[in-house]
């Protein structure tokens, strides 16, 4: 007995093994949206299959959605027909469909917990690199391609080799106004966009223990960001009370017997991984971006690194900082922001508008700020009007939109506009990632707060 | 049969030495709304290769017709960020057959094996020696040998092996693809279906 979480979630589901190829592996659940599915239906059609296991397969309608007058028809014709695609392909097969209006609509991978879709020890995949996300159940969670889409609808089955395991661990305390996303970035700002390509990542040690659930979908989800396929942690009884009673959580016996199986799902004291990792939690200040992909972030108060003390080619360093309009040396606090973004499948969830609210409540947004608050779906919506949180974000300025991807990847109308500069809580600071021509810092919902309260980049921790 | 044959493939080479080409570089968000396969090429790498107002940026390597082929050869962790095979396909319907890096992201790398791109990883100072060669004169030919895993420099006949796991080659080598290989093993996925507990 020397597995590891990893192995002993992804050595139950292999179906077949090809030698010197890939492992044919089982899915128990998979999760669609408009964007990466429809080509996907269209080989079934093209192929004359269907869909193997409809009752695995969950679609949602997140990554075009406006977030202002869901109630109305959707105006750019070519994210409506997308949108119609999604809601006929799930019809026609018999795809249970959360889309645009619906209650439970949402981020996919905000809603796949919410709802108890995604439970600990299964394979989830998704046309979505941030299916990552779902790891922080125990689960094996990773995006996929079209084909891969395709693959899954007809025959609930992936070929892919088996991934290397790496162990990142944490331990000591965070201290006050550091956040998930901070850990995060810390952590991919260490190993680089390609560190971990190649690798599913576990996370463990104090630091992850002590997480809320919210916290490790938060740290899961931006495994992606330092090429690992994906992330997870070991399901625990914090895990298990998050899930308990949600929709499609087992009930009664089933429950029991689920939790039997689950208790068994933790790495081997003695489990062999190919990279161990181990960073020290106490060290970890607020994070924030200065370039244009999310191994480019330091600790708040730094000053952005000179090209040669990187990793990489000085000359793809040098384009980036031309690209933010930033200077080696220069300190990021202090730097005018335009936009603020709250939301995504990184930071969309109700602890990170409780942390958001938490800085603004008695404040007023500055008014070179233009903020675009957007729920990770209708629940958290439902949520921070019930707990109170709407009332002091307007009275603070801000209004609240309604739930989809939104300016995380600005298919839709919420574009940050050429040469701004947006704080924003997503997962991407790529060139034009927000709009043609945008400029993005990634953050936490902390510092996210704090700059759109200030108008500039600053440490939330001298606002409390 | 998903897509077409790749054996051999002898061409000139598009060099972009950029590090950490993301996917929203190669194929931005805003142009993923499309139902079918089809287009992405006239958006490939759309925001380096045109100004807001539509027009080619010259010094963007695309718009330099000194430099055409087959083979993009870019700098190290090619294709890094989303999942989105609209990349691949962008790549594919641009007209590239194969993409060379020193390394590629893990999703990319799969989705260019699963429509018939070959990515081939080559040491970064072969990847050097290629865009060397291809500055200093952009007819320099490549050849790379499916079968015998060997890319070339035609000029100087310095050549590498690169990897490609076995049932892979033998997908691309064939032009078949893994629903080929799932569909005739339905039935055992269905019984293992039935001992899954979820």
């Amino acid at each position: 007995m020397n597995k590891t979480l990893f192995d002993k979630v992804w050595d139950s589901h292999v179906v077949h093994q090809i030698k010197n190829g890939p492992d044919v592996l089982f899915i128990d659940r998979h999760m669609v949206h408009e964007v990466t599915s429809p080509v996907a239906f269209l080989g079934l059609k093209n192929r004359n299959l269907n869909v193997l296991f409809p009752e695995k397969t969950f679609a949602t309608a997140d990554h075009n959605t406006p977030t202002k007058n869901q109630h109305l028809p959707v105006k750019d014709p070519l994210s409506a027909n997308q949108l119609k695609a999604l809601e006929e392909n799930s019809e026609l097969h018999g795809i249970s469909y959360w889309g645009l209006g619906h209650e439970k609509n949402g981020i996919v991978h905000v809603v796949g917990p919410e709802y108890g879709i995604t439970q600990p020890g299964a394979t989830i995949v998704c046309g979505d690199s941030h299916t990552s996300t779902h790891g922080a159940f125990g689960a094996i969670a990773f995006g996929i391609g079209t084909s891969e889409v395709e693959m899954v609808l007809s025959t609930q089955c992936i070929m892919q080799p088996k991934a290397k395991t790496m162990r990142i661990t944490i331990d000591g305390e965070l201290s006050k106004g550091v956040t998930p996303k901070d850990v995060a970035l810390f952590i991919i700002s260490k190993l680089t966009t390609s560190g971990a390509t190649g690798y599913f990542v576990e996370y463990a040690g104090n630091v992850f223990n002590e997480m809320s659930m919210e916290g490790r979908m938060t740290v899961c989800n931006l495994s992606i960001e330092m090429g690992a396929r994906g992330g997870m942690i070991a399901p625990d009884q914090k895990t298990f009370e998050y899930i308990k009673n949600r929709e499609f959580t087992p009930k009664g016996n089933n429950w029991t017997k689920a939790m039997k199986y689950w208790s068994t799902l933790k790495s081997d004291e003695d489990a062999f991984f190919d990279k161990e990792l181990v960073f020290d939690g106490n060290k970890i200040q607020p994070m924030i971006t200065y370039g244009t992909n999310p191994g480019m972030g330091m600790s708040i108060s730094n000053g952005i690194p000179n090209a040669k003390s990187q990793e990489g080619e000085v000359k793809t360093y040098l384009k980036s900082l031309r690209y933010m309009n930033y200077n080696e040396g220069e300190s990021m606090l202090g730097k005018k922001i335009d936009f603020v973004f709250l939301g995504s499948c990184t930071n969309g969830r109700i602890e990170d508008f409780r942390a958001f609210t938490g800085i603004v409540k008695g404040k007023k947004k500055a008014p070179n700020v233009t903020a675009w608050l957007v729920p990770g779906s209708h629940k958290v919506e439902k949520a921070i009007k019930e707990e109170g949180l709407l009332i002091i974000l307007e009275e603070a300025g801000f209004e609240l939109r309604e739930p989809g991807c939104s300016a995380c990847l600005a298919m839709n109308d919420d574009k940050i506009p050429p040469g701004k500069y947006a704080v924003s809580t997503s997962n991407r600071n790529f060139e034009g990632r927000q709009g043609p021509g945008s400029r993005t810092l990634l953050a936490s919902p902390l510092v996210a707060a704090a700059a759109a309260i200030t108008g500039i980049v600053t440490d939330p921790r001298t606002l409390y | 049969m998903a897509y077409d044959k790749f054996k051999i493939l002898q061409s000139t080479a598009v060099p972009l030495p950029i590090e950490n080409v993301d996917t929203d570089q190669i194929i931005p968000a805003r142009f993923l709304k499309a139902t079918e396969r089809i287009g992405f090429g006239d958006n490939l790498f759309r925001d380096w290769r045109y100004d807001p107002n539509n027009k080619p940026k010259k010094d963007f390597v695309l718009n330099d017709f000194t430099f055409s082929g087959k083979i993009l050869v870019g700098g190290k962790n090619f294709g890094s960020g989303s999942s989105r095979e609209h990349a691949a396909w962008a790549i594919y319907d641009y007209g590239f057959r194969c993409v060379v890096s020193s390394f590629f992201a893990d999703i990319f790398r799969n989705n260019c094996l699963n429509i018939g791109i070959l990515p081939v990883q080559v040491s970064p100072k072969f990847l050097e020696e290629i865009f060397n060669h291809v500055y200093r004169n952009p007819k320099t030919q490549l050849n790379i040998d499916l079968d015998k895993q060997i890319i070339k420099i035609i000029e100087t006949e310095n050549s590498e092996t690169f990897e490609i796991n076995k049932y892979k080659k033998g997908n691309m080598l064939n032009g078949y693809d893994d629903i080929d290989y799932l569909m005739n093993m339905k039935d055992s996925i269905k019984e293992f279906a039935k001992k899954t507990p979820l």
